[in-house]
């Protein structure tokens, strides 16, 4: 068997590597994904003061921090069996709103972004932002800095620090938000809105009036038929803090509907010896391997898996992107894969126009953001949409509120058996014998998983480190024949 | 003339690092005129090899964060020594191991139990573990090997300066990068660079008094006072303990200090540090009495190491 391998996988956040393996004749016989690194957080958090834990979890991905301290907080909260203030539970979800906008613009124009702006085969040294802003001109790549700035500063506003806030804790916020504070967020947050606006425009222009770029998008090199899941609100609309966790089959049909702290009826996750990340799957339907359709227990958490679990959006310019993508692409579900960047788009605005909704209440800067625990602490499970799918936090501790037991299902973690099928299907039909498989395929390869915007930091929580991605292609004798990587 | 070579590379890390240098906004900018990149894996798509090709002490700059968990950190490590004139262990993990370190407290077979065969949702009944090799329909498969415990950047190989923090603060880390810019001089080999040289107290807005405590609380377990010290009201800080630089961030929103910028100077042990400040406290004369006061400190192992325990001289470290 000849081997193709790309190593390491870039622009994402954290390593992996691809092998492909080839038969005798040439065409794809089998591609994996390995995760070659877990660094163990389930295991040393125990001992720990369970308080600590919105400030250790964080650590785990430094992309998406806030999700880990919000989903701990939560988790906290139903520990202590505290219920924050309203104000305290608004100023959470508009630290994590601001979150959202700023981290599915970096995902867009720095990881994603070179792939359709610059262009999916161009050469490899102008495949980054610096490329993009090349692309789009130094006033928009101003803009796309401006915009993260923004998101960042009123992360550090709410949460005290940009990179690993530190601010919840169980029963509510160490930090209200001053009249001047305030007024500075809704001044960012309108600002949020426009560029979300915006970025859907440079979308149409750049992506959906290219033809070849749709057809790649619609067509079947990176199309799956698998369940989607997502966090809604109680009138069904795609809510990121709070919700109740909805799956809908790959017709698009309600499967199971929720809350989070039953979570362990719905998922179980399935250890494959080739790689240290695990492969979690809807319970009810049950491990079947890696295949799509309705006997499969394989699932998505993504930016497209929540819009298609999810009834619409809950602020009028996303609800009304969220119409247009379906209408678009021949209505609900969608299974293009690289759809997703369109979905991330719409919940982008969501997030601009959720943060400015927020921001606007009048409730948001009252005093009364901390219930200080009084109940004796058992076990819990906090929840939270993360950007690249939903996240559970479950921790037990003692009387005293020590750490005794911890399980993570880490954003995407739910994607790693879905990102591994979206792997082989576009080799399989990328690489045919007698096609020459240059870094242009290969790139067209990455695309596939870079749709996840996957984050294997965060998914190989479980022990140290990271290292990007690397692709062997092995000849029918098991011998590599080819090697890319990059690191 | 061309321009000074650049390379940032992750280790075991979270990737905050990564972002923190994003974070320095449009002076990005200013970091891609005055550089060649050569290496940056979140961000751009260069190889391994393409740095394997450069010659010895080639890369003018090397940003190098997080720890080494595994056999191939290592050998990045060493790599990226040889071909870097200055090579900077940049945050909290590259300097004392950060928080993934915290996992030397255990041995690697009980973190494998727990993650695949314990925890509750796996479901595992044949017992798999992951494998160095694993033999598939079509070949083979490797995986690299997980070291025992992890190690900081100067565990491996010799490191030139040190950027603390958990992430480094973005103003710190542009004050490093417009220094080696404009070629100005940089202290002696071997220095921390882009943080204080004193504490975070000194940094801290709080109103200090002289300590008496007699009574530890957890920090969710009171409402602190916005203007005092946290110490001051029994909740551990690690402000005394850790070299200022951060700007007392944690502090200044009601949260105490965790001591990612690491001890401060002149300070070899930050535990050990913490120990002495927390000593000079406490209310009491009398062993049994402030045993018990001590005792009400939760978790001091994992609290005064942190981010330090792979750095320091207990269990773990460096083995």
């Amino acid at each position: 068997v000849k081997t193709i391998a790309i190593d390491p996988i870039t622009r994402l956040e954290g390593h992996g590597t691809i092998d492909i393996f080839l038969t005798d004749e040439g065409d794809v016989a089998e591609a994996y994904l390995q995760i070659p690194e877990l660094r163990g957080f389930e295991k040393f958090c125990e001992g720990r003061p369970v308080e600590e834990l919105p400030r250790i979890m964080t650590r785990i991905c430094g992309v998406c921090p806030e999700a880990h301290h919000m989903a701990s907080a939560k988790c906290c909260d139903a520990i202590y069996h505290v219920e924050p203030p309203p104000a305290a539970k608004k100023l959470r979800e508009l630290l994590y709103s601001a979150f959202f906008a700023g981290d599915h613009a970096t995902h867009f124009y720095a990881l994603a972004g070179p792939d359709f702006v610059v262009g999916p085969t161009a050469p490899a040294a102008e495949r980054n932002i610096l490329g993009v802003i090349a692309k789009v001109g130094l006033a928009t790549g101003k803009r796309v800095i401006q915009h993260r700035a923004g998101c960042q500063e009123v992360v550090k506003i709410l949460g005290g620090k940009a990179v690993h806030p530190v601010t919840s804790v169980p029963g509510g916020v160490t930090k209200g938000l001053t009249e001047a504070e305030r007024d500075r967020i809704v001044a960012l947050a309108r600002e949020f809105v426009e560029f979300g606006e915006l970025s859907l425009e440079l979308f149409d222009t750049l992506v959906l009036q290219n033809r070849e770029y749709l057809d790649l998008i619609l067509g079947d090199v990176y199309t799956h038929r698998v369940y989607s899941m997502g966090t809604v609100d109680s009138q069904g609309r795609v809510n990121f803090y709070d919700g109740a966790i909805r799956v809908v089959d790959p017709a698009g049909h309600e499967f199971a509907t929720f809350a989070a702290r039953d979570y362990l009826d719905h998922l179980a996750e399935h250890v494959e010896p080739w790689s240290y990340l695990k492969f979690p799957y809807l319970k009810k339907v049950g491990w079947k391997g890696f295949v799509d359709g309705p006997e499969s227990g394989v699932y998505q958490a993504t930016p497209l898996s929540r819009l298609n679990a999810a009834s619409g959006m809950a602020t009028p310019k996303a609800q009304a992107a969220y119409d247009r993508m379906y209408e678009t692409l021949g209505g609900k579900p969608v299974h293009a894969v690289l759809a997703t960047h369109w979905a991330r788009l719409v919940e982008m605005l969501y997030a601009g126009e959720r943060t400015l909704q927020l921001a606007e209440d009048p409730e948001i800067t009252s005093r009364e953001i901390r219930t200080v625990p009084t109940e004796t602490p058992t076990e819990g499970v906090g929840c939270v949409e993360a950007p690249r799918g939903t996240l559970y936090h479950h921790y037990a501790t003692d009387a005293k509120g020590m750490v005794r037991k911890v399980n993570l299902i880490v954003g995407t973690t739910n994607n790693h058996a879905a990102i591994a099928m979206s792997i082989r299907l576009a080799a399989r039909k990328l690489i045919r014998k007698g096609v020459e498989a240059n870094e242009g395929i290969l790139n067209m390869i990455e695309m596939a998983f870079r749709a996840y915007d996957p984050c294997f930091g965060c998914a190989s929580h479980s022990l140290p480190g990271q290292m990007p991605l690397e692709v062997r292609i092995r000849d029918a004798s098991g011998e590599v024949v080819q090697v890319l990587e990059r690191a | 003339m061309s321009k000074p070579k650049l390379a940032i590379y992750w280790a075991a890390s979270c990737g905050g690092c990564d972002i923190a240098i994003l974070d320095i906004e449009a002076r990005i900018l200013d970091v891609a005129a005055a550089f060649d990149l050569v290496l940056w894996p979140c961000a751009a798509d260069f190889k391994r090899k393409d740095v394997e090709a450069l010659g010895e002490g080639s890369i003018d700059l090397c940003l190098f964060n997080g720890g080494i968990r595994t056999s191939e950190h290592e050998a990045m490590a060493r790599l990226l020594r040889s071909r870097s004139k200055l090579l900077v262990a940049f945050g909290a993990c590259a300097h004392l191991g950060g928080i993934p370190g915290l996992a030397n407290a255990f041995t690697r077979e009980e973190l494998f139990a727990e993650v695949y065969r314990d925890s509750a949702s796996t479901d595992n009944p044949g017992g798999v573990l992951p494998a160095l090799r694993t033999a598939v329909a079509e070949g083979e498969l490797e995986l690299p090997e997980v070291c025992g415990a992890l190690r900081p950047l100067a565990g491996v190989v010799e490191v030139d300066y040190t950027v603390p923090g958990c992430p480094p603060q973005p103003a710190q880390i542009w004050a490093v990068l417009e220094t080696v810019i404009q070629g100005k001089p940089l202290p002696p080999r071997g220095a921390v660079i882009g943080a204080g040289e004193k504490t975070c107290c000194d940094e801290c807005p709080r109103r200090r008094e002289e300590k008496k405590i007699r009574r530890f609380v957890r920090h969710h377990e009171i409402v602190a006072d916005p203007e005092r010290c946290l110490l001051d009201q029994g909740i551990v800080c690690m402000g005394p303990a850790t070299r200022s630089g951060c700007g007392a961030l944690c502090v200044s929103v009601g949260v105490p200090c965790r001591g990612c910028y690491g001890p401060p100077p002149g300070t070899r042990d930050q535990a050990a540090k913490m120990i002495s400040a927390i000593a000079s406290v406490i209310d009491s004369q009398d062993p049994a009495e402030v045993e018990a006061i001590v005792a009400q400190i939760a978790d001091p192992v994992g609290t005064f190491h942190r981010f330090s325990l792979a750095a320091s001289m207990v269990k773990g470290a460096g083995s």
